[in-house]
């Protein structure tokens, strides 16, 4: 009885709120519309010279070509795994250092705070000393990527384990679990809420400072591609790279994280879910 | 090996009793021995003496109740037994063995259900046996079985936040029972639900003890709840803890909370433990 009514206000709320989407999505169309039509109004006025100020056609046409050839693909994939391996890299190291600062109270009073000093740096500031220790290299743009993420994930790790109501992990060891399986198995998974945040924000660090990194180096990616077209002044291209650099980001905040986030808050039963 | 069946007295229909499902491990109650033990918490203003010198002696299989007001050690007591913290002082056997650790022959149930939010009812039923090493399939029969015996089957792959404060107690007692623990420590599993749920949960605990003789230590503050489910009711004075009184409980199985003898026998405790709060309130004066 109770589970039926809950069951009809969950549909009728979910009707309310696909309404609501679909309102939301209409008027979110019609702005980016005048937004194109107000830059193309602009562009037709002739105040700025085509290669100053490209036309929205101009840029979808490059945008288009450019993809259509398999550069910008190519390009993107070739940040995107640099991304991947510096983001994963991160993630291990964050997750190891960020459980112990959380459990053993000396390694917070002394790496914590380094730690939390560390995090007011923002990343691109350790592509010098990359570039000083690697040379324009692989391993210097992955490097930067590492401490881009690496610090929020530590910290939201290390905040995550802190919070962790102590009766879960009374009631796994009297489950019988201990050690190594009691952190994988019940700290860390009794963290994620918390977690979350600090993932997400790495990534978005992460990302930043790939792109800046990016700009320095010869090598074909999505950074490259932004200086390159700076140096022929070809302006279409430098804003159709900027515009793909945008959809790559929207889509991995909505796809990864997004989805990451609602499932967690599902189960969790925490609200916005 | 013993057989586990669906016996949860008036509750369940009398033909589902058949379903005999052969449960490996320790099974049956074991004893328990608790030998002069204290327990002291670092405090800001020094050292909190939890727990005065306790002796205690629990029967296999027996069904013990530990009574007494919030703050009277009783908890940090279970909390010992389990295994999850060390004494003070003393030294805690179970069936002959020193206690030294957290084990699954010794599963802790908490007021709060502490089921894991991350985990659907079945994961979290099956947890303590994923650990073990339990095979997949054999994980799953065995999360079910326990899941109907707590009449919560159809709620297997509902996630935590969906059940209500009942429903946790149940999946929590599946989840301890499903490791086949020789003792059951209860924390006060019923003190955070309303008296209906409350009656329910009581009667289904009683058949399942029956049915599987494990020794059970049940902590509650509730005089009719320790005279309705003990063998024994044992009254703790706060601090710091210690046993005063003793009061095995003979009357009939399964019991109800409207039986006569049983208001009458938790009157009498209700006096010894008044008188010994009274005490307590004027020596704090």
């Amino acid at each position: 009885m109770v589970k039926g009514l809950a069951f009809f206000r969950r549909t009728a709320g979910a009707q309310q709120t696909t309404q609501q989407a679909v309102a939301t999505w209409v008027r979110r169309l019609a702005f980016y519309l005048i937004l194109l039509a107000l830059w193309q109004g602009i562009v037709a006025l002739g105040i700025w010279p085509g290669y100053v100020l490209p036309g929205p056609l101009d840029v979808a046409s490059n945008l288009v070509q450019g993809i259509g050839s398999g550069l910008y693909l190519r390009a993107a994939l070739a940040s995107l795994e640099r991304l991947a391996i510096g983001y994963c890299i991160s993630l291990c190291i964050g997750i190891i250092l960020g459980s112990l600062i959380g459990r053993v109270r000396i390694l917070e009073e002394t790496v914590g705070s380094l730690i939390l000093g560390l995090q007011a740096l923002p990343s691109v500031c350790w592509l010098p000393l990359a570039i000083l220790w690697f040379g324009l290299s692989e391993q210097a743009i992955i490097f930067v990527v590492i401490m881009g993420a690496l610090f929020s994930i530590t910290l939201s790790v290390d905040a995550g384990v802190k919070n962790t109501p102590p009766i879960y992990l009374k009631a796994g060891r009297t489950l019988g679990v201990r050690g190594i399986a009691l952190a994988l198995h019940v700290m860390l998974p009794a963290a994620m809420p918390t977690v979350l945040n600090g993932l997400k924000q790495g990534w978005s660090f992460a990302w930043r400072s790939l792109m800046a990194g990016e700009l320095l180096f010869f090598t074909l990616s999505l950074g490259n591609l932004l200086e390159e077209g700076s140096n022929l002044q070809d302006t279409s291209q430098v804003i159709a790279v900027m515009l793909l650099i945008i959809i790559i980001g929207v889509t991995i905040d909505t796809l990864v994280f997004g989805q990451l986030e609602r499932r967690v808050r599902a189960r969790w039963g925490l609200q916005g879910a | 090996m013993i057989s586990l069946r669906t016996r949860t007295m008036q509750q369940s229909k009398p033909d589902t009793n058949g379903s005999e499902e052969p449960v490996a491990g320790a099974g049956g109650g074991i004893s328990l021995k608790v030998e002069g033990v204290s327990k002291a918490f670092a405090g800001r203003a020094g050292n909190v003496q939890a727990l005065a010198s306790i002796d205690m002696t629990v029967r296999a299989g027996e069904f013990v109740c530990l009574l007494g007001p919030s703050g009277c050690g009783k908890s940090t007591l279970l909390s010992l037994i389990a295994g999850l913290e060390p004494a003070s002082t003393g030294t805690i056997w179970a069936d002959g063995h020193k206690v030294t650790g957290a084990g699954p022959d010794r599963v802790l149930l908490f007021q709060e259900g502490a089921l894991f939010p991350w985990l659907d009812v079945q994961r979290n039923v099956e947890f303590g046996l994923r650990h073990a090493g339990v095979p997949a399939k054999e994980r799953a029969a065995r999360a079910r079985h326990f899941l109907e015996l707590v009449h919560l089957q159809d709620f297997a792959h509902s996630y935590v936040h969906q059940l209500s404060g009942g429903m946790r107690q149940r999946v929590a007692i599946a989840r301890a029972l499903a490791l086949n623990p020789a003792v059951l420590l209860m924390d006060e599993p019923f003190g955070a639900l309303d008296a209906l749920t409350r009656d329910l949960l009581q009667t289904e605990l009683e058949g399942i003890w029956a049915a599987t003789s494990k020794t059970v230590i049940f902590v509650t503050h509730n005089v009719r709840e320790a005279v309705a489910l003990g063998d024994r009711v044992l009254v703790f004075s706060p601090r710091p803890g210690c046993i005063i009184g003793e009061f095995p409980v003979d009357l009939p199985r399964p019991r109800s909370l409207e039986d006569h003898a049983l208001v009458d026998q938790a009157a009498e405790i209700l006096t010894v433990l008044r008188g010994a709060m009274t005490v307590q309130e004027q020596e704090g004066e």
